[in-house]
């Protein structure tokens, strides 16, 4: 990475049109980018619905890599997604036992790799849920992850 | 206390080895022996899938980019950066200078470690006041330590060069004596010492594996690996942290931070890991 | 002002492959301070990823992002020396924004 080449842009100023959006008192994209009610959602049924989706299809075409079944830590899971469904439109990241279930929604545009890597916290051993957009229906496939307790001070 | 904690991880195996023992069973307690130690296998392979997968993008970068700014930007009263810094090896030479710390600084008349030295070109060069200078050595949330980013910075252009530390002068002779002396000695209300820990082969706390520390492979797998990213508190940790909060394990009396005994402590460390390659900032649980 | 971010950017193949490290403390609003206080929710909650001027990827993100996030992703095309700008922003409506050329 060279540093020296990048520089920052923007930064900080929460100008009061960005303020009156983030509060959702403005119709702009900024407030309809983040979906709240899916993201204050406990269950899968109710996240589906707020993403406007019905119950997803099991898929064997959405596979998790660089995925441990045990995280050392739950602070920080690492969570790889692909899907191979034709026209995957979005990959989106579910933890059952969280107290909000959905983690993450990756908007996959048209030039991109239906592929993802990121990190995840997890409040203790869950399903963890990988939701695919393809050609506008929802697929989904899980995988259990393990959360263990560190040693000496968490 | 760490004990403890062990006895409880392995509780389930011992217990059905005990249950099987009483029933004189040997076939089955053979089959129980392999089962555990198998289930025991497959979770350390899983958790070292789980630390392979974190290698790629270590939050420590954030950490090693604040401090490079840090280090060229004109700070403190007299507006100069730390590019005049002499850590060892010549004003501002950064490069392979980890590798040779702590050593014995003719300027301070003093064995210094990264973090005492970078505090002295704080407070030489910057004209910090030392209160200043040491006022967050450990960073917590949105209170970043300027120290530690510094340490991952300058730590960082070691990457791929041999732990080179010395035992040349006197005072870094005497330094490594107290530290041994120190990593041996036991006391506090646990009667705890570093070396209850990092003394042995094969301990582990739940399902960690303890370094031995007092052993070549030991302290040079240890000692190349810091400082680290820590997940568990989403921090960039120096090695003046790790000792300090091994002591705060042990219930002994804060560890100062730039002390004497903190010194020793890394210089005994750091001399035992002599010609292992510096493999840090890492990234651990 | 938030830290800058990490972003590694290079071809491989006919593909660029990104990666980004930003520092943002991701606090999920279900903690408590030392004084019993809920410690409030404060997250990154919009990203996006273009490639000279096109959008190749756009996220949204709740508090269970970790502390610190990485992401990575290719996509298809790119040159050595086309830029990268990745874009932030959070709960609080703080805005981040870095670039950097791919290598």
């Amino acid at each position: 990475m060279n540093r020296g080449r990048r520089k920052a842009l923007q930064s900080g100023g929460a100008t009061l049109l960005a303020l009156l959006a983030a509060n959702g008192w403005l119709p702009s994209a900024r407030a309809q980018s983040w979906n709240k009610s899916a993201f204050d959602a406990h269950s899968l049924g109710d996240t589906m619905q707020a993403l406007g989706g019905g119950e997803p299809a099991q898929s064997k075409e959405i596979a998790f890599f660089q995925t441990p079944e045990i995280a050392e830590n739950g602070a920080v899971v690492p969570i790889g997604i692909s899907s191979s469904l034709p026209n995957t439109q979005a990959i989106a990241i579910l933890i059952e036992k969280n107290p909000n279930m959905l983690a993450a929604v990756f908007d996959i545009l048209p030039g991109t790799e239906p592929t993802i890597t990121t990190r995840v916290k997890m409040a203790q051993t869950s399903n963890v849920y990988a939701l695919v957009k393809a050609d506008g229906k929802y697929y989904v496939a899980s995988k259990e992850i393990k959360v263990t307790l560190g040693g000496c001070g968490g | 206390m760490i004990l403890r904690a062990e006895r409880r991880e392995l509780g389930s195996c011992r217990a059905a080895s005990l249950i099987l023992t009483q029933s004189a069973c040997v076939l089955a307690l053979s089959f129980c022996v392999t089962a555990c130690a198998l289930a025991q296998t497959s979770a350390v392979d899983e958790i070292a899938k789980y630390r392979a997968a974190l290698q790629d993008g270590n939050p420590a970068e954030l950490w090693e980019a604040r401090g490079e700014d840090l280090w060229k930007q004109k700070r403190g009263p007299k507006q100069v950066s730390l590019e005049g810094c002499d850590l060892g090896l010549g004003p501002g030479i950064v490069k392979g200078a980890y590798t040779r710390l702590p050593m014995y600084f003719a300027d301070a008349d003093r064995v210094m470690d990264l973090e005492t030295r970078l505090v002295w070109c704080m407070v030489t060069l910057q004209a910090y006041n030392e209160s200043q200078a040491k006022k967050q050595p450990f960073g917590n949330g949105e209170r970043k330590s300027d120290i530690e980013a510094l340490v991952a910075f300058v730590t960082s252009t070691s990457r791929g060069m041999p732990m080179n530390v010395a035992l040349k002068h006197p005072k870094e002779v005497e330094m490594y004596q107290a530290g041994e002396k120190i990593f041996s000695y036991r006391g506090g209300p646990h009667d705890f010492g570093c070396v209850t820990c990092h003394a042995d082969e094969g301990k582990r706390i739940r399902l960690q594996d303890l370094p031995n520390l007092t052993t070549r492979e030991g302290a040079q797998k240890a000692y190349t690996t810091w400082p680290a990213y820590r997940v568990s508190q989403g921090e960039l940790r120096s090695f003046e942290w790790r000792l300090y909060d091994c002591f705060r394990q042990q219930r002994f009396p804060e560890l100062l931070f730039g002390s004497d005994a903190s010194i020793a402590l890394t210089l005994y460390l750091a001399r035992n890991a002599n010609g292992a390659i510096f493999d840090a900032p890492a990234i651990k649980r | 002002m938030p830290d800058p971010m990490k972003i590694r950017a290079t071809t491989v193949g006919d593909e660029t492959e990104v990666k980004v490290l930003m520092s943002h403390e991701m606090e999920t609003g279900q903690r408590k301070d030392g004084q019993g206080k809920t410690i409030p929710a404060w997250f990154i909650q919009n990203v996006s990823v273009t490639w000279n001027s096109k959008t190749v990827l756009s996220a949204q993100w709740g508090t269970a992002v970790a502390k610190n996030p990485f992401v990575s992703f290719r996509f298809k095309g790119g040159a050595k020396g086309d830029k990268i700008t990745v874009t932030w922003v959070d709960n609080r409506a703080e805005k981040r924004t870095d670039e950097s050329m791919i290598a």
